[in-house]
């Protein structure tokens, strides 16, 4: 239930006074509602839930958890790489 | 720029790091709860249990909003759908939920019509090509689900839509907190927060049940990756002695979280106590529809009986939901109950702890 697939806005539109979005999931568009993020632009990415946006996902938080972890990746190797074999 | 893809979060060597360092980091054992059922799943799907160190116990949390909707709830939306001229509609894993007889399949076997939709707007899509009809949409789910109501019942308002109502069953994650950490029989050292619920809400609720109750809650997603870091902050937490809200789901989450989500929700609707299945009464747990709005109120537009109703005595998805038992605790699961002729809800939903087990085919150690 509480899913949520990440889908970038591909075009804006209106439905009856309600703010509506397509949005690409990886090749499939689907519409989507998008009144509580009104300030969306298309290219933007959004955590889509039930046919709706709950929110904008952060494009520079997620490359910086991906920086994170990879450092602490790299240091690990380095620290597995300078013990002797077990 | 684009967004690193979901596989990103996926990857084996991130996992077994991000395992390995759990295992440095825990002396003692520590009971964390994943409140969400779909983190339930991706722990089992993706075997996350199996790669933590044997000190860490994963105690699966309520948040499976099938399971937890009342019985009473399930029988209202029986005898709904049973009226002529209703189409009733819900999500898909409603309608193999077990009420005390029946549930929302054998009542469209037997000529009601009963439809799942995607979204809510769709129900309000309905009642706008459909006028000679009721349209009544079952309102389930948490505060991940609830925008998409409020949206909805706005939208119908907005349209002069007035044959679209819901059933309002929606429940909230902070009341069942303090109700497991007030329990006397309370097991759970820390929690991993329903990142989803937390886009919507944020996190800044949490921060009270944290210091309170002395317990660290950590918002996390729902890739592998996510969800170790997730578990690997919350034991770092427990081992140094802080309790604190932190997030592991930056990329979703903010502090705030949506303020324009729950400005519609707080417009439509308002707290009431609700009771959830297997767990009862909970004060202020629910949603209900504010005055202006009872228009929409599908208990308020069709006169119901009321009925007695009981659980099966053989399921004991109360205590399975509480984090007080796992399904193998049940002599029925896997025998009398299976997703294909379930006992309880929670061996129905794809959220359900039961389902969980059934389908990752954990066996008994």
């Amino acid at each position: 239930m509480c899913l949520g697939i990440p889908g970038k806005v591909i075009r804006l539109f209106d439905l009856d006074g309600t703010a509506m979005a397509n949005v690409d999931f990886g090749g499939v568009q689907q519409e989507v509602c998008v009144a509580t993020v009104p300030e969306v632009q298309v290219g933007q990415f959004v955590i889509v839930h039930a046919g709706f946006a709950l929110n904008l996902l952060s494009e520079d938080e997620a490359l910086e958890t991906m920086r994170l972890l990879n450092e602490i990746n790299k240091f690990n190797q380095a620290e597995d790489e300078g013990k002797p074999a077990a | 720029m684009s967004l690193p893809s979901s596989e990103v979060f996926r990857s084996a060597a991130l996992t077994r790091q991000l395992a390995g360092e759990i295992r440095q980091v825990v002396t003692r054992p520590w009971n964390i709860m994943e409140i969400c059922g779909g983190q339930t799943h991706a722990i089992l799907q993706y075997g996350l249990d199996q790669l933590l160190p044997p000190e860490i116990t994963l105690i699966h949390g309520p948040g499976c909003p099938v399971c937890v909707t009342a019985l009473e709830s399930i029988e209202n939306a029986l005898q709904i759908a049973r009226q002529p001229d209703v189409i009733f509609c819900s999500f898909g894993d409603m309608l193999r939920v077990p009420g005390a007889r029946a549930n929302l399949f054998s009542a469209r076997a037997e000529g009601a019509d009963v439809r799942v939709v995607y979204s809510p707007l769709d129900a309000v899509k309905l009642a706008r090509e459909t006028p000679q009809k009721q349209v009544v949409f079952f309102a389930i789910g948490f505060e991940t689900t609830v925008p998409s109501i409020a949206a909805s019942i706005l939208h119908a308002e907005r349209n002069k839509i007035s044959n679209f109502s819901i059933l309002p069953a929606n429940v909230l994650v902070p009341p069942a907190m303090h109700a497991i950490l007030k329990s006397p029989d309370n097991r759970v050292n820390a929690f991993l927060a329903a990142g989803h619920v937390c886009a919507v809400m944020g996190y800044w609720e949490y921060e009270p049940i944290a210091a309170q109750y002395r317990t660290p809650i950590v918002v996390t997603g729902f890739e592998p990756v996510d969800l170790l870091r997730g578990i690997l902050m919350s034991v770092r937490q427990l081992e140094s002695g802080r309790s604190e809200v932190e997030n592991a789901y930056e990329r979703a989450v903010t502090r705030e979280g949506n303020p324009d989500a729950q400005a519609m929700i707080t417009q439509v609707f308002e707290p009431v106590d609700r009771q959830w299945r297997g767990i009862g009464l909970i004060s202020l747990s629910g949603l209900g529809l504010r005055p202006r709005f009872k228009s929409f109120d599908a208990l308020e537009r069709f006169a119901l009986a009321h009925q007695a109703v009981s659980e099966s005595p053989l399921c004991i998805a109360g205590q399975v939901l509480r984090g007080n038992a796992t399904p193998h605790d049940c002599p029925a699961f896997g025998r009398e109950c299976t997703p294909a002729s379930p006992l309880g809800a929670p061996m129905v939903s794809s959220e359900g702890a039961c389902a969980a087990y059934y389908r990752y085919q954990r066996v008994k150690t």
